[in-house]
Order: C-alpha cells, then structure tokens, then sequence
C-alpha cells in the first residue's frame, strides 16, 4: 500500500515535465514503448497459456491468426476492419479526455447502424452515390450524436452519473435497432430478419489497386482532424481542461454545461460515422441480433494510446490483424470468437498492472487523466468542486 | 387485454418476476456492500455471468442444486480476487479493473461453454420449491409467493439481515466508515484494506450465486452472455436505493417483474415485440434516474483507494 502515496498521483497531472527531468527524451520513450507494449505482450502469452489449457497450439494459432489477418491479400480485410475500430476510437478519445465515460458505444453504433441500413437502399438508388453517401453518413453521425443527448443533459445538469446512463441508453439503442430491422425496415423479400442487401456496385467505392473501401480514409482523416482539434485549438484545450479539473474549467469561465453536451455529441458523432463506413462499405446490410460489439474492444487500445488519436492508428490496426485474423483462426479450431475478448480483457487487467509498476518506478506517463479517475464522482451532489479536489488528493474526502 | 388480469397470467407475473428478481437482488445487495465500503465494483456483470457458468456446470454434473448455487458462489468469488487484489490491495483503477473483469467473464465464460459442450446447450431439471404452509394456498399471489425455491426466502431475509448489519453491528459500522471517511476508521484502529476486502468478497460471493440462481432456476440452462446487462441494472438499483437493502430488495423486485412480463403477456395472448420488452427495464432505469436521479447517494470515498498517511 506504502507504494501508492497520494500525492504521486498528484504529481502524475503535470506527467510530461516530471518524466523528461527524470531520464531525457529517449528514456521517456523506451519508458511509453515498454509501457504501452508490454500489456499486449503479457495478454498474447496468457492467451496462449489458456490456449494450451484448452488444448491448442498456441503457436500454431497466432501464426493462423497472422496468415489470415495480414498476409497475401487478408491485410486489406483487416484494413477495412480497422474503419469503424478507428472512428468509435477517436470518439470515446473525446470523450475519455473531457472526463466522460461514454460507454454507451454499442447502441450509438449499432442503432446508426440499423438506420442506415434501412435508408441506403432507396436513397443509392434515387440521389447520384456520392450526394447518397453524404446525406448517409451525416445522418449515422447525426443518429449517434443524438443517442447521447439524454446522458449528457442529464450529466451537465444533474451531475447523474453517465456511466450508467449511457450503458442504460445502449440497451435501448440496441433494443430500437433490432425493432427497427424487424418492423419498418426488413427486406421483404427474405424470410430472415434483416435488411435489403445493398448492390455491390452501390457500396462505398474502392481505393484504386485495392479492396479497401474509402471509408478506411475517412476513418484516418477523422483522426487527424480529431488530432488537430485537441491539440490545436481552443475547443481541445477547454475540453482537456475540463478532463482535468471541473472545477478549474469553471473558474476560468468555461462554459462547463455545453462543453459536456458539446463532447458528448461529437462522441457520439464519430461513433455513429463507424456504423456508415462498416455499413456502406463492408457489410451492406443489417442482421437483426447482429453485434460486433467493436467499442468493447477498442477501450485498452484507446487508453494504452494515451487518449492519443494518432498514436491510437497503429494500436488499432495491429487489434485489426488480430480481430480479422482472430476470428478465422478460432473458427478453425473450433473456438468461440468470444476468446478474442479474453485477450482484451488480458491487456486491460495488465494495463492497469504495468500501470501500477510504472507508478511505483515512475515510468512515464500515466494512461488515465487524474479528472478521468474523477468521472465517477458522484450522480447527485452538487459540489463537484470539493469532488475535483478529492480527485487530486485521493484519500481527500469531499465534505 | 381482457384476460391481462386473469388469475393465471397475474401469477406468472408474479412467480416470474420474483425468479427473475432475486439474482439482482443478490448482486444489488452484493453492489450496496462494495459501494458503501467505497470500492464501486462495476465488474459486478463479469462475476454474474461467471458465477452462472460455475453455479451450471456444479449442478448439471453434481446433480444437485445446492452444490451448484456454492459453485456459482465460487465463480464470483474467483473473479472477485482479481478485483480485491488490483484495486483494493493495489489501489488501481476500479473503473478499468471492473470493465475488464466484465469483459473477461463474457469471454472466458464463452470460451469454456464452447470448448465443453460445442454448440449444443444442455438443460437442467425443474428444481425443488419449498411451499410456505397455508400461505401458498393464497390466490394468485399465494404460488408466486410462497412456492419458490428456498434460496427465494433466504435472499429476502438476507436484504433485512443486511439492513440490520449496517445498522447495528460494529462490523456493518466500520464497513460504511470505510467508504464515508476512511481516514477515520483507520485512525480507530480499523483496517480500511481489509474491511474493503472482505466487503468486495462478500459481493463477488452474492454476485456470483444471484449468476447461479440465474443460470439453475431461472434459465435451467447456461447460454454465453445470458446475462444481458443484469449486473449493470445491479449497480443502477444499488443507486436508486441509496445503498438502503430494503429499498434495494423492493427496487430488485420491481425490476424482476418488468423482465418477467414477457412471458405473462405471452400467456395472456398479447403480442408484443421481445424487443420492445427487453428494452422496459432499462427504459425503467432511465425514467427513475430521470426523476429520482438527483436523490441518488453514493458514499463519498467511493472509487478512491486509500492511501494511509496522504493528505
């Protein structure tokens, strides 16, 4: 317990001075690399420890898992994988960062999803495809956006815990979605429930000399002008600010209420654009009780980026090989896809380990803001002031 | 409609909305001993889901169900450990620790259920009710009442012995010191670590039997993911209750109907989307926290790992 003394933790908001003083630039990054590496490390080899419990190959498997995720041609499978991964990335980094935990990812996604599904076919076919793409993908982002209104009123006003409301509002999203396929928008021609199947030549177009759909570029210009905007101007810097301290966000005279919706919408937004690029551009259609479940999954990677939307590319193309290559591979050896899940958790919970030993050795830089910590305090209670500063001082009580 | 308020289809509101309440129940009291000790344990999906795969498992080979609800008891605890040791012992992050113990659970859970039975899911046998004698004879609620399976009774008491734990027991006292004012209980002598612990243990093992009773009596049978958000409604009735068990039994209850009436309607000969059903209680939560959620309390060192001697 002596090892974790409050006022480390108070030490870890001013991290990057703290860490460049400690051991110069190049010793600050080995120091990320390790941190942010060795999670990942760690989960392969306990995957493969379960593996092997289970009476598989675990070397046998990780090279299936590489062959099918990014030899040959499966790289441009896991480059399309990596669209939706990306964007639903860069939006909980907005949220994360101004100290919102948007967990309600799946019904933002999955009910933008289904409406796009639902509107696609009609409108490909009436509107030229480009003017049908824009009008799709500003309705998916618009649908997304929306699904988190009710938390964010709700956080900025009554201060309600948005962890619970936004998983709540998941719930009903997903429910809605799956109303939705079933009853207005199901292809009627089918017997199963799902929507009508879109033509291939009426899909998001392809880059040249691939099978890569444009979405994938979308998803990447999303993050740097998500990049831009958080280190750049005056909106990221509010938002970070509020990430830090509520409190110090209101003395400065920001306008703490609609930054909350103002970051919570734009979470949602990018969300809801993954649904249009996985949509349009891989699957075509919807099936009712269909859940890839892709912001589950996506959450070590954003935290082990740091809230970095760029750095956050690499981490999420590398889960990309390993979620297409994954789930061939535990096909083939007669595996629930879910194991993949096992490996997430596995890099969560040694996240949170390597996090605890860089604490103790004051490796680097932290992987959650201080205000982020925070995020929980408390539905009710007015004083989110007093909360900030327990923030700061872990063993501060609020009263 | 006309036969909504037929005798029968009220008693398989209420028989199915007490099965269907008692594992939120358990995991919500389970959730009202974590928080007020101050450690929010929103791994409380990931133990449910794990306590019904091991609660399963015990009874389908045991054949009995008791052996099975101590498996599923089992299961919690075991995925409680990892939560005790990370951010109890270690102070890290409950909110990361608690997504991740969820994850792990549906995955692991998955995985094992696959490896052993493949695609097929075995189903477990009715299981023994217990009557309360001349109350079960009572119309309409009499059956749904007082014809359950004895871990029903022993759940309910539980929520009134635990109203009287926090209340008048020294251990109940230091349990909610622990998530007040920490610094307090320390500076009295109290262990806040190891009162935390055992708080923790104590939800995994609840956690896990409410998966258990899930899995044994309410499904008679284990599918992946089966619980279905039930842990996080867990965490929301803690809330709305304030942390109060008898609050928290009465909410777990009513959220237990609101997930039964499914079936009821269908007896009633009322088509309604599943969907649409599914989606009622987590509706349910929305509107409550809508209207009770400035009311709800939540102890002050909640998710803040004490560190004796900070300032």
């Amino acid at each position: 317990m002596s090892t974790v003394p409050g006022n480390e933790l108070l030490t870890e908001v001013e991290v990057p001075n703290r860490a460049g003083d400690r051991s110069g630039a190049v010793g600050k990054a080995i120091d990320t690399v390790i941190r942010s590496l060795v999670p990942v490390l760690l989960a392969l080899v306990a995957g493969g420890v379960l593996l092997l419990i289970l009476g598989h190959n675990p070397f046998a498997f990780y090279s299936s898992v590489w062959e099918h995720g990014a030899q040959n041609k499966a790289w441009q499978e896991s480059a399309k994988r990596m669209a939706p991964l990306l964007l639903i990335a860069v939006g909980l980094i907005i949220a994360f960062r101004a100290n919102i935990w948007n967990l309600g990812y799946n019904g933002q996604f999955l009910l933008s999803a289904a409406i796009i599904s639902g509107l696609a076919p009609s409108l490909v076919n009436d509107l030229p495809l480009g003017l049908a793409f824009l009008i799709l993908f500003v309705v998916a982002g618009l649908v997304g956006a929306i699904w988190t209104i009710v938390p964010a009123l709700l956080k900025a006003f009554y201060d309600t815990n948005e962890i619970i409301t936004t998983l709540m509002m998941s719930f009903i999203g997903v429910g809605l979605a799956q109303i939705l396929i079933k009853g207005p928008f199901q292809d009627p021609s089918v017997n199963i429930a799902q929507t009508k199947v879109l033509e291939l030549d009426k899909m998001l177009p392809h880059i040249p000399g691939t099978k890569v759909h444009i979405g994938v570029l979308v998803a990447l210009a999303a993050a740097v002008v998500v990049y831009f905007a958080i280190s750049r101007t005056s909106f990221g810097l509010k938002v970070d600010v509020l990430g830090a301290n509520p409190r110090a966000a209101r003395h400065v005279g920001i306008q703490v209420k609609q930054l909350i919706i103002t970051s919570f919408f734009f979470s949602g937004l990018l969300i809801g654009l993954a649904a249009a690029a996985d949509i349009l551009g891989v699957w075509g259609y919807i099936r009712a009780n269909w859940n890839p479940a892709y912001g589950d999954t996506v959450i070590p990677f954003v935290f082990l980026a740091r809230l970095n939307p760029l750095v956050v590319i690499p981490f999420i193309a590398f889960f990309a090989v390993l979620s297409t290559g994954g789930t061939l591979a535990t096909q083939e050896v007669g595996l629930p896809t879910d194991f993949l899940l096992v490996l997430v958790a596995l890099i969560l919970l040694f996240m949170t380990v390597i996090e605890f030993l860089g604490r103790r050795r004051s490796l680097g830089q932290s992987y959650l803001t201080n205000g982020l910590r925070e995020a929980l305090r408390l539905p009710g209670r007015k004083k989110d002031g007093a909360a900030a500063e327990a923030g700061e001082t872990p063993k501060k009580v609020a009263r | 409609m006309s036969n909504l308020f037929h005798q029968d289809v009220l008693t398989a509101l209420i028989s199915g909305g007490v099965i269907a309440g008692i594992p939120l129940l358990l995991a919500a009291c389970g959730e009202a001993i974590s928080e007020r000790s101050g450690v929010l344990n929103l791994g409380i999906e990931g133990m449910m889901i794990l306590g019904a795969y091991t609660g399963f498992v015990v009874a389908y080979y045991l054949h009995s169900t008791w052996l099975g609800f101590l498996g599923g008891a089992g299961g919690g605890i075991l995925a409680c450990l990892v939560m005790i040791v990370l951010c109890v012992w270690l102070g890290l992050d409950q909110i990361v620790v608690g997504i991740a113990i969820t994850l792990a659970g549906e995955g692991i859970t998955s995985v094992l259920q696959g490896a052993q039975f493949g695609t097929t899911y075995p189903r477990l046998g009715a299981t023994p009710t217990t009557s309360i004698p001349l109350l079960h004879k009572i119309p309409v609620i009499g059956p749904g009442l007082f014809e359950q399976n004895l871990l029903v009774y022993l759940g309910i008491l539980f929520a009134l012995f635990l109203t009287w734990f926090f209340r008048a027991t020294n251990v109940g006292l230091n349990l909610r010191a622990a998530g007040e004012k920490p610094e307090a209980l320390d500076a009295a002598g109290v262990s806040v670590v190891a009162t935390r612990s055992w708080a923790v243990l104590s939800t995994g093992a609840l956690a896990g039997l409410g998966g258990g009773f899930l899995a044994i009596v309410g499904a008679g049978v284990f599918t992946p993911f089966m619980t279905q958000g039930q842990g996080y409604m867990a965490i929301v009735i803690c809330m709305l209750g304030r942390g109060k068990p008898i609050w928290v039994a009465l909410a777990s209850l009513l959220f237990g109907i609101s997930l039964s009436i499914t079936t009821a309607l269908q007896l009633a000969g009322i088509e309604i989307s599943t969907d649409l059903i599914n989606m009622l209680p987590f509706i349910a939560v929305m509107v409550a926290l809508v209207i009770f959620g400035r009311r709800s309390y939540l102890p002050p060192a909640l998710a803040l790992p004490y560190v004796r001697g900070a300032r």
